[in-house]
């Protein structure tokens, strides 16, 4: 009896003392999506989703050791928390893209997310990362659907690299202008990249002048293209734009040298060949055969692979990395232009200000150009959202018997010489 | 019994009527109206010579050899076991991938360059090893414990090595892509009907035809060949006879391997690039199909399957498909290939060459 009425005073007394105790004001968010909360003692945690396995992994460590760096200019800290990088494995694959952005969307710590690499990835994870609230900025993405709002695109996503409306029109000037093409064919494989990149440089050949002779596709795994390309040799065309990947792109350039009637045409692919392994497959098959892809001059560019190298121990393996760089300093500018700071430390970011914040980011110095993420009209009557990038960034190489027998992995400055810059 | 009235045959008729064969019926006669409307169409259009389809049919043979090669391990396995052994296709990327790796290493000696005939030799026996150890050590781990198990239990588990296989193979030798020594390049051209074929591709053709030759030859005229048709007829009876049922079901295995090794040796003269681990998948559920569409269990059926398949995929789509108007008709050659299946297996069940089987094994 004794124990229970002291209990219950001492309980009474905890109670009214605890009441009693000056209380600090609750944040309110005032953000129309809601808010992160970031305790003064943890880190500001974004994601990246990349092919951290198969085929497309150069990518993915290219990004890996780009936001390092960027991660190491800033000494590892934003507004007096540690930057925390983890990814997740979103392969090169409509899945891996969705299995990803499930991972993502359910960790509420999350600020931004650096991804994809692929746009079939990325198609399949828009609807998930967007309705999470989260900003992401692909480095990498270039199908043009993906930042059409009639199309794929949904609020909180934007890309530091270029549409491929710019590189298939950059591609088709070249053949129109400098090679005097006059009849263009052009090869897909369904991936929504490469589907876009073929259809926008068909369609910008046709508006210069020329004439289209042929569209079609072939399938990711095919390995006899000898009937695609007969079709084609049907009506000779002079250029043949397949911008698609290994192995299918080594098959068509190997296997054109077969098929009669192809003699005169020239051969041309996009940035999914430009790697080390394409060349010494085809062997003289690709001998003067043209490749259009990101391609980046200036000394920033340069010293950005010097402090690559330092950190990381090696050059990037693959492309995009740059783009990765100023992907993430755009998403850590407007972090620090939008956080609210408590006194304690404590920081608290409005998702929606910050995809407004990248939004409103122009003149943004990046090594890859200057970026703008503000609406483009890149066609009559469409308003494009989330392209940060314009079609500066963008080269036509020529495959020479020197990169055929190099051996190197992808290396900026060991890709094939560049003929034209538009 | 006397008051039963001898049935006229539309009574007959309409007893044995049912709308599920009307549904057939009408659906066959689609099919095939839409197949020949499209090619009236296609060879009225006149965009291809006659020397184009002939290319394009010499083409569809070579990729069929191929899948023939690998459809007659599939036929045998299921001839011998009734099972569908869905690891083929990882038997032939084993062998395809190891004589890859062998003709890189040796590739700094120049040897394939000096010798071209001995190295092929030479990557056809690596291959064919290499695919026949990796069948029987296929049956022995993950089949053999399961003979007495229900029908689909070996099915999954042919799935589940399928995978680990191709997962071995990437952890052996990596994810990139690799690519065969240039032999196919070397014998040139030929002139043939007016268009010009690869000499390579008859290679493969005539390769493809003396192997199943050879296989024939030794399933019906050898000791062992008779004792594979005895535990194909009935395992029990065989076992009572005195066969050795376990060494022949390895020996089965051997020769699938062996044939599907020769395929991956064919594959690299005729595509030398993109050898990688995943290459045995599609390859493997086309050979699949081929075989069924030329009857599963029969030799001469998957040979024929082999080459009909690769005709459909290479000649199909210009031929049904342009002249029904449908753009990039490429992209569904694999619509077509198996459409052509289903189309057969519905005006014949047992596939071309195939037998019904008998109640037992059915």
């Amino acid at each position: 009896m004794k124990y229970s009425k002291a209990l219950s005073i001492l309980m009474l007394t905890v109670l009214l003392v605890s009441a009693c105790a000056p209380k600090a004001a609750p944040f309110e968010c005032p953000d129309a999506i809601g808010c992160v909360d970031i305790a003064p003692d943890e880190p500001i945690h974004i994601a990246y989703m990349q092919p951290l396995t198969g085929a497309a992994v150069v990518y993915g460590e290219s990004l890996e050791g780009a936001i390092k760096v960027a991660a190491a200019d800033r000494d590892g800290k934003l507004l007096g928390h540690d930057i925390l990088l983890k990814g997740e494995d979103s392969g090169c694959s409509a899945e891996g893209g969705e299995a990803a952005a499930r991972k993502v969307a359910s960790d509420p710590t999350i600020v931004g997310v650096i991804g994809t690499t692929c746009s079939s990835a990325m198609t399949a994870a828009m609807a998930t990362i967007s309705e999470a609230g989260l900003t992401i900025i692909s480095q990498a993405n270039t199908s043009p659907k993906l930042t059409n709002p009639n199309e794929t695109w949904m609020p909180g996503y934007f890309r530091t690299a270029h549409n491929d409306l710019f590189q298939g029109a950059v591609a088709a000037r070249f053949a129109y202008t400098e090679l005097g093409a006059r009849t263009a064919a052009a090869i897909h494989d369904g991936d929504p990249y490469t589907e876009g990149l073929a259809r926008a440089f068909y369609d910008s050949f046709i508006d210069l002048g020329g004439e289209g002779v042929a569209f079609e596709a072939v399938n990711k795994g095919d390995t006899d293209m000898r009937p695609v390309l007969t079709t084609v040799a049907a009506n000779p065309p002079d250029i043949l734009y397949f911008p698609i990947f290994e192995p299918e792109g080594n098959f068509i350039a190997a296997q054109s040298v077969e098929v009669p009637g192809l003699e005169d045409t020239i051969l041309f692919g996009a940035d999914g060949l430009t790697v080390s392994t394409f060349a010494p497959s085809t062997g003289d098959g690709c001998l003067g055969m043209y490749l259009s892809g990101p391609y980046l001059t200036g000394t920033e560019a340069q010293v950005f692979l010097t402090r690559y190298q330092q950190i990381n121990g090696e050059l990037p393996p693959g492309p995009f990395g740059e783009h990765g760089y100023d992907a993430i300093n755009i998403l850590m500018d407007a972090i620090e232009k939008v956080a609210v700071k408590e006194d304690d430390g404590t920081l608290h970011i409005g998702r929606q200000a910050l995809r407004d914040a990248v939004e409103d980011t122009e003149d943004f110095d990046g090594i890859t150009g200057t970026l703008d993420c503000g609406p483009k009209a890149l066609r009559p009557g469409v308003e494009f959202r989330g392209d940060c990038a314009t079609g500066e960034a963008l080269a036509i190489f020529q495959v020479d018997a020197d990169w055929i027998a190099s051996e190197d992995v992808y290396q900026m400055g060991v890709h094939p010489p560049v003929v034209w810059t538009p | 019994m006397r008051g039963e009235v001898r049935k006229g045959m539309r009574q007959q008729f309409l007893e044995r009527f049912s709308w599920i064969d009307l549904f057939l019926w009408v659906l066959r006669i689609g099919v095939i109206v839409i197949i020949v409307w499209g090619s009236i169409r296609s060879l009225a259009a006149g965009k291809y010579s006659a020397t184009a389809w002939l290319s394009l049919v010499i083409a569809g043979l070579a990729q069929g050899s191929i899948y023939a090669l690998i459809a007659l391990g599939y036929t045998l396995i299921y001839g011998v076991l009734l099972m569908i052994n869905f690891a083929h296709g990882e038997v032939y990327m084993a062998g395809a991938f190891t004589s890859t790796i062998v003709a890189e290493a040796l590739a700094r000696y120049g040897y394939a360059e000096r010798y071209p005939i001995p190295m092929i030799g030479l990557l056809l026996v690596v291959s064919m090893v290499v695919s026949a150890v990796v069948a029987v050590l296929l049956e022995r781990i993950a089949y053999r414990p399961l003979r007495g198990a229900p029908r689909l239990v070996p099915l999954i588990t042919a799935i589940g090595a399928s995978f680990a296989l191709q997962y071995i193979f990437r952890g052996l030798f990596g994810s990139a892509f690799h690519t065969y020594p240039e032999f196919g390049r070397m014998w040139g051209q030929l002139k043939v009907g007016g268009t010009t074929i690869q000499v390579v591709q008859v290679v493969v053709l005539v390769a493809a035809v003396v192997m199943m030759a050879g296989l024939y030859f030794f399933v019906e005229r050898t000791k062992t060949g008779k004792s594979l048709r005895a535990v194909s007829e009935d395992k029990e009876i065989a076992a009572l006879m005195g066969i050795d049922v376990d060494r022949v079901i390895a020996i089965t295995f051997a020769i699938g391997g062996l044939l599907a090794g020769a395929a991956g040796v064919c594959r690299g003269l005729y595509q030398p690039q993109g050898i990688w681990f995943y290459m045995g998948f599609f390859p493997g559920l086309k050979a699949f199909t081929a075989a069924v569409l030329g009857g599963i269990g029969s030799i001469q059926g998957a040979m024929l399957g082999g080459l009909f398949l690769g005709i459909f995929e290479s000649v199909g789509p210009n031929l049904f498909l342009e002249g029904l108007g449908i753009p990039a008709a490429y992209q569904l050659k694999d619509v077509i290939a198996f459409t052509m299946l289903v189309l057969v297996l519905m005006f014949r069940p047992q596939g071309i060459m195939g037998e019904r089987l008998a109640e037992k094994k059915a």
